[in-house]
């Protein structure tokens, strides 16, 4: 179910996800045998309608609502819960119309807290009604349980669709034209041995097979990373895709592609790799932050092929040898 | 070695160092005999220019003899006299092959840090910022030298290092100037700064037919050099306004095309420098674009609009609708130097030209940080510092 959400923005495969999320009712779809109990975009859409509803009455109607839920004279102002009511009904069209719904199901949750916070206060108020106010409190408090849940559940699909196999992944993609013919570039790119040579962690690669091939790299933090690949498709000239075996320590696969660019101006290489960092997102957002972005890096060891092929050396100055231009 | 340190704003000084050494195959060695104090290199003096750091070595206008070369450098040998052009150029890639070797792919190692900037990255340059390659510069006893079989001139025995010299940088910045301007019989080309690149766009500007070439300057002792080594007419904008004169020098049409030889620390009298020079001080704007507003302004409609001066950053209040609705052509580039050294070396054996009439001051290598300060305020007549390792 998970896969849903890579499913949303891939044309055909997302209509069929859609019509079936239309046919029958959130709740009872939630709770159907075989499938994982909780549907975050089900479950979010129903918030979203919910979210419209509310909001429409707090707009339209604030002193009724606020009688029902214990809440009488001025605190809050009818003035409050209308503008509630604009916040209500801007999360709910948000959640209803976005691609991505999870950032508008947080407000959601923003939103219930603010709730919550005016419901606090309305306890200290003389003229409230205790006893409706808590059964009212107690339902904010379990949408905002359920709203948390959900957002949660849509960020971490929000991931999925950005093209990962799975929610732990990191994807990186980068592209590069050089001025050489692709039976030249795939021929060194094949040959793993070569890869040390530009790519700046890798520091030795054993061919063990006719496709696989042992890798020895510099890790986070001084650390060396080993894995064995293992090439999944060859096609001479234009394509290598590669995954690595069980029991590697950075799981990843990846592919090269090699096309002629338009107009006999060289070969576009395009790189597309898939990690699934030990800890997953929280390792890959660590790991970002202390500098080894995985898209940097793979571009940065792009410039060092092209350099390679098409002036027979990787380009260095002082300053990247000795840490200062002398 | 002793080199010319960049050690902070307005503090150079020259250390010792270590000597360079042959990281690749297609490097060269080359002992310096003859440096150059560049007007660019006062924007690195003044701040103006990101990413350097404290001990950088630089210069980039140098040439001298070959002491070393790697494997791959078959058309160089030892003792060859070579002139080194500025941008460091693979020869290769698909921009070089294009001839716009100032915007090679592959020279620059900290390619990130310009595209951060400027979107793409340009070449490499010598003793230009890391953001620039991060490559020691050429104001010292030696230099190493990266692709060293594409950018190094020889030069022939019977030419001078100080008629040789300018081929790494200004000769050909200010010809390439004037090469922009497209100029076609008849034509009066306005030359904003006379300093040496800008004196080298005038008399390019006369050499590729040029009927007028116009000056613009605020010091006297520049123009008048201009006046009577080149044969320019002078405007002082401290004295006229400028459109105005323009205007009135063309017939109320305007120059045909405006090369800006300033760039990104032009000066303008009264108020409009404090507002800039604020601007720029706190960072709402990197260059100042005086000199480039006004040949924007001052341009004949459908003419060309040269900008050979350095801008690093942005500017402010720059008259797009004049160029918009005049139809204007603004070109501009850092200087493709191993494109024109050749053809320009040819110029200098014929006699057509003599670049080192830009010479004011020849100091020992040991006085760059004198030489900085001269060229820097003007003194003593200063237009170019030579330096002699």
């Amino acid at each position: 179910m998970a896969m849903q959400g890579t499913q949303r923005s891939a044309g055909v495969v997302s209509l069929a996800g859609r019509r079936d999320r239309r046919d029958g009712g959130w709740l009872a779809r939630m709770s159907r045998p075989g499938e994982e109990r909780f549907d975050p975009q089900r479950v979010g859409t129903a918030l979203g309608w919910f979210s419209v509803g509310l909001g429409l009455a707090e707009l339209l109607a604030p002193v009724p609502l606020l009688r029902a839920i214990g809440l009488k004279g001025r605190s809050p102002s009818p003035l409050v819960t209308r503008m509630a009511g604009v916040r209500e009904l801007g999360a709910g069209v948000g959640i209803l119309t976005e691609p991505r719904p999870a950032r508008w199901m947080w407000s959601r949750v923003f939103g219930d807290v603010m709730d919550l916070a005016l419901l606090g206060a309305g306890f200290a108020a003389r003229r409230a009604n205790r006893k409706r106010l808590a059964v009212a409190t107690a339902a904010v408090v379990g949408v905002t349980a359920l709203d948390a849940l959900c957002a949660q559940r849509l960020t971490a699909m929000t991931r999925v669709s950005a093209g990962s196999p799975d929610a732990r992944s990191v994807r990186a993609r980068k592209r590069i034209t050089l001025d050489r013919p692709a039976d030249a570039l795939y021929r060194f790119w094949r040959d793993f041995t070569n890869h040390p040579k530009f790519m700046e962690r890798v520091e030795t690669v054993q061919v063990t097979g006719e496709r696989r091939s042992h890798w020895r790299a510099r890790g986070p933090a001084g650390t060396t990373v080993e894995w064995d690949s293992e090439v999944t498709e060859e096609r001479p000239n234009e394509l290598i895709a590669w995954r690595t075996l069980p029991g590697a320590s950075i799981e990843h696969t990846g592919s090269v592609r090699f096309e002629p660019a338009p107009g006999g101006r060289g070969t576009v290489v395009t790189v597309e790799m898939q990690y699934s960092p030990p800890g997953g997102a929280i390792t890959a957002a660590a790991a970002k932050m202390l500098g080894y972005a995985p898209e940097q890096q793979l571009q940065e060891d792009l410039r060092r092929f092209k350099q390679l092929m098409e002036t027979g050396e990787v380009v260095v100055s002082e300053a990247g040898t000795q840490g200062g231009a002398r | 070695m002793k080199a010319t340190c960049w050690m902070d704003k307005g503090d150079v000084r020259v250390q010792d160092v270590p000597e360079p050494k042959i990281l690749n195959d297609r490097d060269a060695i080359v002992k310096i005999t003859t440096t150059a104090i560049c007007g660019s290199d006062l924007h690195l003096y003044n701040g103006f220019v990101p990413t350097m750091k404290s001990g950088d070595i630089l210069g980039h206008e140098f040439m001298g003899e070959v002491m070393e070369t790697g494997r791959g450098v078959k058309n160089l040998k030892t003792g060859d006299r070579v002139v080194v052009p500025f941008p460091i150029a693979c020869g290769a890639c698909a921009q070089c092959r294009r001839g716009l070797h100032s915007t090679c792919e592959n020279t620059n190692p900290n390619a990130w840090m310009a595209e951060k900037l400027w979107g793409y990255s340009p070449a490499g340059i010598f003793g230009y910022s890391h953001m620039l390659g991060g490559y020691p510069g050429g104001q010292a006893e030696y230099a190493r030298v990266p692709f060293a079989d594409v950018g190094p001139l020889k030069i022939p025995a019977g030419i001078s290092d100080e008629k040789a010299l300018f081929l790494s940088d200004i000769y050909p910045t200010g010809y390439m100037g004037a090469d922009m301007c497209n100029i076609q019989r008849g034509d009066t080309i306005a030359v904003w700064g006379a300093g040496p690149v800008g004196q080298f766009a005038m008399k390019s500007a006369q050499l590729l037919g040029a009927e007028r070439v116009i000056a613009i300057d605020r010091f006297p002792y520049r123009l008048r050099m201009a006046h009577e080594r080149i044969g320019v007419e002078t405007l002082n904008y401290d004295e006229v306004d400028i459109y105005d004169a323009l205007r009135d020098l063309t017939g109320g049409r305007g120059p045909d095309a405006c090369i800006d030889a300033v760039g990104l620390e032009s000066h303008v009298s009264g108020p409009l420098f404090a507002y800039d020079r604020v601007k720029q001080a706190i960072g709402l704007e990197s260059d100042r674009p005086y000199a480039l507003r006004q040949a924007i302004m001052a341009c004949r409609s459908g003419g060309i609009v040269s900008v050979i001066g350095v801008y690093g950053g942005f500017v402010d209040k720059f008259p797009m609708g004049a160029i918009v609705n005049r139809s204007l052509t603004l070109k501009s580039g850092q200087c493709h130097v191993q494109r024109y050294m050749k053809p320009l070396l040819e110029r200098i054996e014929k006699g057509e030209i003599d670049p080192s009439f830009v010479i004011s001051h020849r100091l020992p290598l040991d006085e760059a940080p004198r030489g900085y300060e001269m060229f820097l305020n003007k003194e003593d007549d200063c237009l170019k510092v030579v330096l002699k390792p």
